[in-house]
């Protein structure tokens, strides 16, 4: 799509946001350029601090009051945006720009229900009547393919699940029918198979709207899946931007390109590949370099980098523009990112099992909410977890991927014994192993370890981060006093941190460097068991990276088992050499990493797979959707507990009867009432590069 | 986040400087501060003893003999707001002190351990919150007598409750966190985790709320005195000034406004303080 310059929507020439401070004034967002187009989508990709809300906040003027747009313009359909009063600017916000927030959880007024907030919309930005607002409501529900769009609008956000919640925000934004939309992060807090139905949405509506959108992610698969062209952000200054195609398949910034390497492919694991990291971190606004603001980690710097900064250029005259000087070289160093291993071939049925966790129940009682509550005889039983059966082997790492809430977290929290579990046997290098903490003896609790998801919350902000690597060691390592220290120095270089890091405290350290002190801590005790629950979700690509490439490493190195706990697919698929797939309490394939991820699958893995988004344009994914929310652990569905969404039932027994385990291979079973011979036939491989296959 | 050295100086020299941005906590600091000092050697340097009585100068109103003129046994105003300064803080400060040091045991136990005893303890301090202090305070006392050791009791006693409730809430927050499973998988002792993991946390909310705990304990220690039910007379008790003075307040009002004033300012500036201290302990709110 090359759109003329009429139809462009907004247009940014050279804009500077800065922010003032106590010290000197920041100039967070710098010299930034860009056009958008009626009906297209502009992805802005970038990590953490990259400055790319700042930005979308600036193009409408909503800052912070200590922001201000300094220099450049942004006219916005022949508008000049800076030049408007503030009472004109609030007639442009909501009727000619809308926004759609990350968390639509807290962008929904809950005390007034959701029909009523999109009417409002209606009659403030279209003068519409009550009556007219109303009937726009619904039908702007309906276009929103919620089901029942009446007894929708009369509900409440807290009677919403998040995937439905999202679709209000959009149907609200797409009310006035804008000329420019900004989406922040829209389906960053949602489930993958609810992301892939939403963004399917996002790009059929946009398409009939024909509304400028600003896509603002994190993640490079979604820009690939739905954006046009994409800008991607580097401390607050545009590095690359083109065409997906361009940017994805001939990109001309070192930066785009270790990004894209830095994420785990879902054909390829540790032991084919290590993972691209970008070493160092995001300068801030303040201690840029006074080159290019990219060299201090790019791998291709040389001496002249450091002179001057370049700006973003259109060096081959094809809309393709990159900030780097070097641009022509970027394509002979493909071979940055690519590092790939020989394998080595082990007969994984050889090795010994460490972790035997038979038939794990665990059952919660709940009290219902509200009024009903008191009149309650029982508390509802909640099954988070129902019969789970997983064998984690020495040295190896068992992945357990599944949505939120299907019960992985309290599985791997029975494991641990933070949770007893209702019934069921764990044995743990043969032995059998208590449920709890308290009866579990010192010895034992050495063995398993645990790092937890969330870093700020997983060190106690009051110790020196030394100390709290150095008091498992005093605790249980077998180690003397005078020696501690000594080894605190050793785990802190294993994980790849300065020693002089030991005295920081937490607050000091970012989030990836958090979760670094945590494995070292974790791998203090010297445990034979590690349990990872969610290690590197709330982090960004390239710290992601650089943590899946240390797991794999302290692996190799220390002999640890993993019990590794995700829902993201890729990275489960990397880090695993076996895999279970977990939904609604209970696993529905299991099997080597491999296998799971080639067919014949569960049609739930099968689901998952393909909404996953591939950094890759070239790659043509099956389109399968689930639909629905996941039911309540309260009220498990009789027969197969996937009936109720599967794409693939296939009738009355799904319903009535709980599926067999068939096995594929002897490392591969599949819990479902289709042959594997119908399964074989109808599932093809869930990613395909383009003309590979005939489609 | 780069100099790991330097950190922790400059992190006081920035929490200094950025105290110049809010005059009311500067205020609040600087006010507490001269109260300070003059509890410690007010006593020493008050021009006259508090009982010293000229009864040829009484109701005299401000001089440059008498700073804050005299009451009605001609005795210097100023003198008797400085001696019974001391009072005032060793009195309303070993309450607080008193409270802060139950109130902190209470709410660890009770949010830590959890169960019948959390039910047990917070039931128990709800009884006690909903006796208006004051009234309790005045029947205890009315009963055992007003002595300084009694006042101290009666104070702390009366605080317990808000100081538990304060603790409790944070140690719910903290012992959730993921830094205190950690301790407990690899098999920490309760001691350790309460005292070595939670209490750190506790500290800088606890640190606000007994600021906040000292200026009701003032209030309440100058209530109780202009009852009657304070230090006894001839120690020159604020509160108690303060009653004295309503009879003179159309003749002499300075007798009555020089000590009522000093309590406000003293109030103000330990709740301003109270505040500062919550900005810079807390920047995040309670528990981050």
């Amino acid at each position: 799509m090359t759109p003329d310059e009429k139809s462009t929507i907004l247009d940014v020439n050279n804009l500077w946001v800065t922010y003032a401070t106590e010290n000197s004034p920041l100039h967070t967002v710098r010299n930034v350029t860009m056009k958008i187009a009626r009906g297209e989508i502009y992805g802005l990709v970038g990590e953490s601090g990259s400055g790319k809300t700042t930005l979308a906040r600036a193009l409408v003027r909503y800052l912070p009051r200590n922001g201000s747009i300094t220099k450049g313009s942004i006219s916005l359909a022949g508008t000049d945006l800076l030049a408007l009063p503030q009472s004109e600017l609030r007639k442009v916000w909501g009727a000619r720009v809308t926004m759609v927030h990350q968390d639509p959880a807290k962008a929904i007024n809950p005390s007034i229900p959701v029909g009523e907030q999109i009417a409002e919309m209606a009659r403030v930005h279209l003068g519409m009547s009550q009556a007219q607002a109303k009937k726009k409501s619904l039908e702007m529900l309906e276009k929103v393919q919620l089901p029942d769009p009446e007894s929708v609008a009369g509900r409440y956000a807290h009677q919403l699940s998040g995937g439905m919640l999202q679709r209000i925000l959009i149907a609200t934004a797409l009310t006035t029918n804008p000329q420019f939309l900004i989406m922040d992060e829209p389906t960053t807090a949602l489930d993958v198979t609810t992301e892939a139905v939403i963004l399917d949405l996002v790009r059929d509506l946009l398409r009939e709207y024909e509304t400028a959108v600003l896509y603002i992610t994190h993640n490079l698969g979604v820009v690939a899946r739905i954006c046009d062209r994409v800008g991607v952000m580097y401390a607050g200054e545009l590095m690359e931007e083109g065409s997906i195609q361009q940017v994805f398949k001939q990109n001309l910034h070192p930066y785009t390109l270790g990004l894209l390497g830095c994420v785990p492919r879902i054909d390829m694991n540790k032991s084919d590949i290590d993972l691209h990291t970008i070493p160092g971190h995001i300068p801030r606004p303040n201690e840029l370099p006074q080159g290019c603001i990219f060299a201090p980690r790019c791998a291709i710097a040389e001496e002249a980098c450091n002179a001057e900064r370049p700006s973003l250029a259109d060096v081959e005259n094809n809309r393709h523009m990159t900030a780097c000087r070097r641009w022509a070289d970027v394509a002979k160093n493909m071979h940055i990112i690519t590092k790939e291993k020989v394998k080595e071939e082990v007969d994984m049925e050889e090795i010994p099992l460490l972790l035997d966790a038979r038939n794990i129940e665990k059952q919660f009682k709940v009290r219902r909410s509200g009024l009903s509550n008191l009149f309650a005889w029982k508390p509802d039983i909640v099954r988070a977890v129902d019969n789970m059966t997983v064998r984690v082997r020495k040295g190896a790492t068992m992945g357990i991927v599944g949505e939120s809430g299907c019960g992985k977290t309290t599985f791997a929290r029975c494991v641990a014994g933070f949770e007893s579990a209702t019934s069921g046997d764990l044995f743990l290098d043969g032995e059998s192993l208590p449920y709890s903490i308290a009866e579990r003896s010192k010895a034992t609790l050495r063995k398993i370890q645990l790092v937890f998801q969330n870093p700020d919350a997983s060190l106690n902000p009051q110790h020196p981060v030394g100390q709290s690597v150095g008091r498992p060691l005093a605790l249980l390592g077998n180690v003397l006093p005078s020696e501690i220290e000594k080894r605190v120095r050793e785990l802190f270089e294993a994980v790849n941190l300065p020693a002089d890091y030991v005295h920081r405290l937490p607050h000091e350290l970012s989030g990836g460097e958090k979760q670094r002190v945590a494995i070292a801590r974790a791998f203090a005790a010297d445990p034979q068991l590690m349990i990872l629950d969610e290690p590197i979700s709330s982090l960004d690509v390239s710290v992601q990276a650089s943590l899946m490439n240390l797991l794999a490493e302290l692996q190799k190195s220390h002999g640890t088992s993993y019990l590794f706990i995700s829902h993201d697919l890729a990275a489960v698929r990397h880090l695993s050499d076996w895999i279970a797939v977990v939904y609604l309490g209970r696993i529905w394939e299991i099997g080597s990493a491999e296998d799971v991820f080639s067919p014949p699958y569960h049609p739930y893995t099968e689901a998952l797979l393909s909404a996953i988004p591939i950094p890759d344009p070239n790659i043509h994914q099956e389109r399968i959707r689930l639909h629905g929310s996941v039911p309540s652990a309260v009220n498990i569905p009789a027969g197969c507990r996937f009936h109720t969404r599967c794409p693939r039932k296939i009738g009355a027994i799904c319903e009535t009867e709980s599926p067999p385990w068939q096995n594929v291979t002897r490392f591969h079973s599949i819990c479902c009432h289709i042959p594997l011979e119908e399964l074989r036939a109808m599932q093809a491989p869930v990613a395909v590069e383009n003309g590979k296959e005939p489609q | 986040m780069q100099n790991v050295q330097t950190a922790p100086a400059s992190r006081t020299v920035r929490s200094l400087k950025r105290l110049r941005r809010y005059p009311a906590t500067l205020f609040g600091f600087t006010v507490v501060g001269l109260f300070l000092l003059m509890a410690i050697f007010g006593p020493l340097v008050a021009p006259y003893k508090f009982s010293d009585q000229e009864l040829t100068n009484k109701l005299k109103p401000a001089s440059a003999e008498h700073w804050f003129g005299t009451d009605q046994f001609g005795r210097d105003i100023y003198s008797r707001i400085l001696t019974g300064s001391r009072d005032v803080f060793t009195i309303a400060g070993s309450g607080t002190l008193l409270a802060v040091f139950l109130g902190l045991t209470l709410g660890l136990l009770s949010g830590y351990f959890g169960g019948m005893m959390d039910e047990a303890l917070m039931r128990l301090m709800d009884v006690l919150l909903s006796i208006p202090p004051l009234l309790l305070a005045m029947i205890i006392l009315g009963t055992v007598g007003p002595s300084r050791l009694n006042i101290v009791i009666v104070v702390g006693f009366l605080y317990i409750p808000m100081v538990a409730r304060v603790v409790r809430s944070v140690v719910l927050d903290i012992k959730t966190r993921e830094f205190v499973e950690a301790a407990k998988m690899r098999g920490e002792s309760n001691s350790y985790i309460l005292f070595r993991e939670i209490l750190p946390n506790v500290l800088p909310p606890l640190a606000v709320e007994a600021s906040m705990r000292f200026s009701y304990s003032i209030f309440l220690v100058a209530s109780l005195g202009f009852l009657g039910l304070g230090i006894q007379p001839p120690s020159p008790d604020w509160g108690m000034m303060v009653s004295e003075g309503r009879t003179w307040f159309n003749l002499a009002p300075w007798v009555l406004l020089y000590p009522a004033g000093t309590i406000a300012l003293l109030v103000v500036g330990v709740a301003f303080m109270s505040d500062g201290l919550r900005r810079m302990l807390l920047p995040g709110g309670v528990t981050s």
